[in-house]
């Protein structure tokens, strides 16, 4: 096993791209990797994504990343595991290049969220919960965030605008990121308004449907050096899953697969949460950002909407959170995300962050999410000296 | 005098188990006077109305559940589960396949849906108690229950109601009450009908009364009295098919029978007009009140037409079931106003495609 | 349309919550998976639940799901069984003010949805406030 090394990123605007494909947003991702990494070959292919049968009809999409590229012949493969398909990608890459099985890795994820109605995107979405047990009983993806929330508001007696500080950072943050898909302010007094979609879960503490691609390029690290001149190291990758049902989890709020996979990862990367400079979580709504917090051991259990109440979130916070906008204002193009959180840790570790450069960022986390929990990927990454 | 027309099984067969469903929506008749008169009432205070989740299917599977809860059998034993109906959610593909299969009874029983107007869950009745009365089984589930469509702006709009009623029939040594004896009284007699593929029934106005209603109510309770050697003071109740408050107290008191007869079982003035539950539901509260040693009649009438009488004797095992389920005033109790608007939602008179 | 078969496999489960009873720990399981998630031995052995339980949480669903467009505004649970397993499930027969985390519930027989004018009715399990015995 030898370790590996992020050599180049690329990502594309998230946006509506009513012009442009699934095929060429995951081009013009992978080509920007290429071409930050200095790269013109790869050994394999790994294309994270969620929807794409179910939305543009097409699957596959491994093979047609690799014909694109004009690469045909390489070793390609699509990856899923729902809205964390983007690291189960790199989880894959990573593997790849850890066992000597291939030396360079283009990973992308890459999502087209709005060449399908607005229902039927939502539809699509819901195959990442319990087809028989939740989904055909009436439940979207709104309505199973908002029975985590109604839960975790009861139990901990948290009101919904003590939320509030979740997004407003989250987007002071993506006015700083060209790339990110909202550049709105959001005060107290625009989250209070805000309506609701499915009680208590609001319109702004949701995350939007969108579209985008983001890739990065996987190589040795014995050799990184050579090939970059800042290569990041993935010092802890991990994987954990849940029961896919919220119903199934012994403790709903627990998010089990989080606490697994960072401990995996912690382990891995000999680590504890103290020693991350920030981290930038799957803010997909605004529970899983508390409840990340929690299972990662930044904070006891129902006191994650305390650090962002206490403004610990923000990039001069003691935990930087959604350094870029985070899923709620950068967006969520869902398969995709994954690679977006890499590619935005990539920048903070290497400083061009700009505006939301965390100061002297030298190991960071990310964490993304499937479902409602039942897959969850951490990579620790650190800058290489 | 000789038995002519009255029925009785080679063995005799009551009631062992006994159940009713009804939903709890409620529509005044002020609110439909208002709508299509702009002042006023109607004939009966408010009628239940069926929920967004409700229909034929599920007011049978709770009606079944609270007989069998009664009998206190295993579902496996019946041998027949036939519901009747004129608001059936499939044409074809019985709603008592789908009842047995939720109460558990499947594989080895008799299952087919009935109609015959508000007589259909009485007709159920007398075929079930023929199949055990045969000793081609122990047990036979017998269910009324209906989600009747008023044609807005109607007269007959102010009474058609949702309710359902199970009873399972079964050996007399096993029920709580004993059948001594039922007729059936049929006609073709075009009073109020439905033609395939029309969403409202039409009916013949006036026409529905005495050639209707009460020439059969009459004619099948006339005949059992006098088969049965019975006079209405033999009786402690009678219920009468109820499709308002009106018919059956001025049939009750042609016949002899006086209010408090009929009052247990006369629930139309709360709940509307249940149709093929209408009569049964009548029994159902008549037997959550009686007493060991009770003789009830009850007379069901369907349009098209036809009666079917009954003679019950309540036994002593009454006392020990009759808490198993709810009582049928646990379900009248349990209401909730609504308006003309979100019951012509809820009745599906809203064109959405 | 949705599938027929599909629909018919679950049918003993939605009409009658058919579980499982574990023969090693006694844990009984819903729905039917084989394997115990408590002591993840084999376990086959048909239990029929109760249908009693109590509301862990709930949402009120007023813009539905693709299928579900009729019945807004609806709520949604997580109910957790008095023999242990929890479902999602709607509530029925109770305004959505009403609903209170940890009240109790039993189980109900509704219509979830139709398949348009031409499909199957889909019949399953709804929860609904304890129903008053005299």
């Amino acid at each position: 096993m030898r370790d590996v090394a992020i050599i180049g990123i690329g990502q594309t605007p998230v946006g509506e791209h009513w012009t442009t494909s699934i095929r060429h947003l995951a081009l013009e991702a992978a080509l920007n990797a290429l071409h930050d990494a200095n790269v013109e070959h790869v050994d394999a292919i790994y294309v994270g994504n969620m929807l794409s049968g179910e939305i543009t009809g097409q699957e596959h999409l491994g093979a047609m990343l690799a014909d694109f590229l004009g690469m045909s012949g390489v070793e390609a493969m699509k990856v899923e595991a729902a809205c964390a398909s983007g690291s189960a990608a790199l989880r894959v890459g990573t593997m790849a290049v850890a066992s000597g099985m291939s030396d360079l890795v283009l990973v992308t994820g890459v999502e087209k969220m709005t060449d399908t109605s607005g229902r039927t995107t939502t539809a699509a979405l819901a195959s990442a919960a319990d087809a028989e047990y939740e989904v055909s009983q009436g439940v979207s993806f709104v309505a199973l965030n908002a029975l985590l929330m109604q839960r975790y508001m009861y139990e901990y007696k948290w009101k919904h605008q003590d939320f509030a500080n979740f997004v407003i950072n989250a987007h002071a943050n993506a006015k700083n990121n060209p790339n990110a898909m909202f550049h709105m302010t959001v005060t107290p007094e625009s989250f209070a308004r805000a309506p609701m979609i499915g009680d208590p879960v609001s319109l702004l503490d949701a995350s939007p449907v969108c579209d985008g691609a983001a890739a990065v390029i996987l190589a040795p690290a014995e050799y990184a050096r050579t090939l970059s001149a800042a290569p990041v190291l993935i010092k802890g990758s991990a994987v954990a899953t849940d029961p896919v049902a919220v119903h199934d989890r012994k403790d709903p709020l627990a998010l089990e697969a989080s606490r697994i996979s960072a401990q995996r990862a912690y382990q891995m990367a000999s680590v504890k949460p103290s020693d991350l400079d920030f981290f930038e979580l799957h803010d997909a709504f605004t529970i899983m950002a508390t409840l990340s917090l929690e299972a990662t051991g930044f904070a006891e259990r129902g006191q994650g909407v305390r650090l962002a109440l206490e403004g610990e979130i923000t990039p001069k916070g003691r935990i930087p959170i959604t350094t870029m906008g985070g899923l709620k204002a950068r967006g969520h193009p869902v398969g995709a995300t994954g690679v977006y959180q890499v590619v935005e840790a990539v920048l903070q570790l290497r400083g061009l962050a700009g505006a939301n450069q965390v100061a002297n960022a030298h190991l960071g986390m990310t964490q993304n999410i499937g479902g409602s929990g039942a897959t969850i990927i951490t990579n620790i990454l650190e800058t290489m000296e | 005098m000789e038995d002519q027309h009255m029925m009785k099984p080679q063995r005799p067969v009551g009631i062992i188990g006994y159940g009713s469903y009804v939903p709890r929506y409620r529509l005044p008749g002020t609110e439909i006077a208002r709508v299509w008169k702009g002042q006023g009432k109607g004939p009966v205070k408010e009628k239940a109305v069926a929920g967004l989740d409700e229909d034929t299917v599920t007011i049978a599977i709770e009606a079944a559940r609270n007989a069998l809860q009664r009998a206190g059998i295993n579902p496996e034993t019946l041998r027949a589960i036939w519901a009747g109906s004129e608001s059936h959610p499939y044409a074809v593909k019985p709603t008592s396949t789908i009842v047995a299969e939720a109460i558990g009874a499947t594989p080895y029983h008799l299952a087919a849906d009935l109609e015959f107007a508000c007589k259909a869950g009485t007709e159920a009745l007398q075929a079930a108690m023929g199949l055990v009365g045969s000793n081609m089984g122990d047990y036979a589930m017998a269910i009324g229950a209906d989600t009747a469509q008023g044609r807005p702006g109607d007269e007959l709009e102010y009474t058609a109601a949702s309710g359902g009623t199970a009873f399972i029939v079964g050996p007399a040594e096993e029920a709580l009450a004993v059948c001594t004896g039922s007729l059936s009284y049929v006609t073709d007699t075009p009073d109020f009908w439905r033609r395939a593929h029309q969403h409202y029934p039409s009916h013949g106005g006036r026409f529905t009364g005495e050639p209707g209603y009460f020439h059969h109510v009459e004619s099948a309770t006339r005949t059992i009295l006098e088969e049965t050697a019975l006079k209405p003071e033999d009786f402690t109740y009678a219920v009468f098919h109820q499709p308002n408050a009106k018919f059956p107290k001025r049939v009750g008191k042609r016949m002899g029978f006086s209010t408090e007869q009929i009052e247990p079982g006369l629930l139309s003035t709360d709940i509307g007009n249940t149709y093929a539950g209408a009569a049964i539901t009548g029994l159902s509260a008549t037997l959550d009140i009686a007493k060991p040693g009770d003789r009830i009649l009850m007379v069901s009438f369907g349009s098209g037409a036809g009666s079917d009488a009954f003679v019950w004797e309540v036994t002593e095992a009454i006392e020990a079931r009759r808490g198993k389920a709810p009582l049928v005033r646990d379900y009248i109790q349990r209401r909730v106003e609504i308006d003309y608007a979100l019951y012509v939602r809820y009745r599906n008179k809203l064109l959405v495609q | 349309m949705s599938n027929i078969a599909h629909d018919w496999r679950l049918k003993g489960q939605r009409y009658r919550l058919e579980g499982e009873e574990c023969p090693h720990c006694g844990s009984k399981i819903f729905p039917p998976r084989d394997i115990c998630p408590e002591c993840k031995q084999p376990a086959k052995e048909p239990y029929r639940l109760s249908g009693r339980g109590e509301v862990y949480t709930f949402s009120t669903v007023r813009g539905a799901p693709e299928g579900f467009e009729a019945y807004t505004p609806y709520t949604v649970a997580l109910i957790k069984l008095e023999e242990g397993p929890m479902v999602t499930a709607q509530l029925t027969d109770i305004e959505p003010e009403n609903v209170e985390i940890g009240m109790p519930v039993e189980m109900v027989t509704r219509k979830i949805r139709t398949q348009g004018n031409e499909g199957t009715i889909i019949y399953g399990y709804k929860f609904r406030p304890i129903m008053q015995q005299s």
